[in-house]
């Protein structure tokens, strides 16, 4: 088969799958299996990311969305016990609604970014085996020399959202029993054990004597 | 033969029917964070295939930004979410209206 019409074949079929992913994700009853399609929505957009030679970019969607960010959602939504008929009240009074923006705005978008136009550019060589390089090594070294900066601060955006959604959700319980360190390490022996000294030989009075205080 | 075409339209299609989502789930937060995940995919959509048309490397390293700050606002968002079910026990967008904006 033509090598074009294969690749045409594969947008036109990943992409049927991404749209009716995403479609099912606004309407599908259950959360879960919304959250499920949205995961069907990211693997096959990864596919086609791949299919433009955007092998980083689509690996990185599996292993960051549909690893990590999904999967908390997943999480939140099992962990949440949400009434599912509640949430949908509403749900056919703003569908007509929803849909005339939603139309109004494709038309609006396919309009203005001029279709006929972008239909001329066709794909060219891939930018990165021109540079004789995999897309990994091309992405890696644009952005460890010309964006390093905003590679730096996205680490610390990264940083700052995890200490954030932990000092969000941590809750100090009552009834709670934990060690405390600082006080562990800060005790003094001097609080804890009293030494008596006492002599061995005297006799014994008929009132014992007063322990001795601890020496300083 | 694929043209820079059928990526934009397709990442027009993604977002519209993101704003549709938001629009007719308007009780539930969970599938509005997930409209906006969608709304985020579309944007990326386009910016590979404007780098890979154009030959531009600064497409792909913008969406490697994009998918970091998306992934920072997911777990924000869902923190605050599960915050606000242990506070209110409800989610539902109508309920929480105590600061009467």
């Amino acid at each position: 088969m033509n090598p074009q019409l294969f690749q045409l074949i594969c947008f036109y079929a990943f992409g049927f799958v991404t749209v009716a992913a995403a479609l099912s994700v606004i309407t599908l009853k259950n959360t879960v299996h919304a959250v499920l399609a949205l995961v069907l929505t990211f693997f096959s957009a990864a596919c086609l990311w791949m299919l433009i030679e955007a092998e980083f970019l689509a690996l990185a969607l599996i292993v960051v969305y549909v690893g990590a960010v999904m999967v908390l959602f997943l999480f939140v939504v099992m962990m949440l016990d949400i009434d599912q008929e509640k949430m949908r009240e509403g749900f056919v009074k703003f569908l007509p609604v929803g849909l005339i923006v939603a139309a109004a705005m494709l038309a609006e978008m396919l309009g203005l970014i001029g279709v006929r136009a972008m239909h001329a550019q066709v794909m060219g060589a891939n930018p990165a085996a021109v540079a004789g390089l995999s897309n990994t090594a091309w992405l890696g070294q644009a952005l460890y020399t010309k964006f390093l900066l905003p590679f730096e601060i996205a680490a610390l955006i990264l940083t700052v959202g995890v200490v954030a959604a932990v000092a969000l959700t941590l809750r100090q319980r009552g009834d709670a029993r934990y060690e405390s360190a600082s006080q562990q390490v800060k005790v003094n022996p001097r609080d804890r054990v009293r030494i008596v000294k006492m002599a061995a030989e005297r006799p014994v009075d008929e009132s014992p004597a007063p322990p001795q205080e601890p020496k300083p | 033969m694929i043209t820079l075409s059928h990526y934009i339209v397709l990442g027009a299609v993604l977002f519209c029917i993101a704003v549709a989502g938001l629009f007719i789930n308007r009780k539930n937060v969970i599938v509005l964070l997930m409209s906006i995940e969608l709304m985020l995919l579309a944007v990326n959509m386009n910016f590979v295939a404007f780098s890979r048309f154009l030959g531009d490397v600064s497409g792909q390293v913008f969406v490697f930004f994009i998918l970091t700050v998306a992934a920072a606002e997911a777990a924000i968002g869902l923190a605050i979410l599960v915050l606000l079910f242990r506070n209110r026990s409800t989610i539902n967008i109508a309920d929480i209206d105590s600061m009467k904006g």
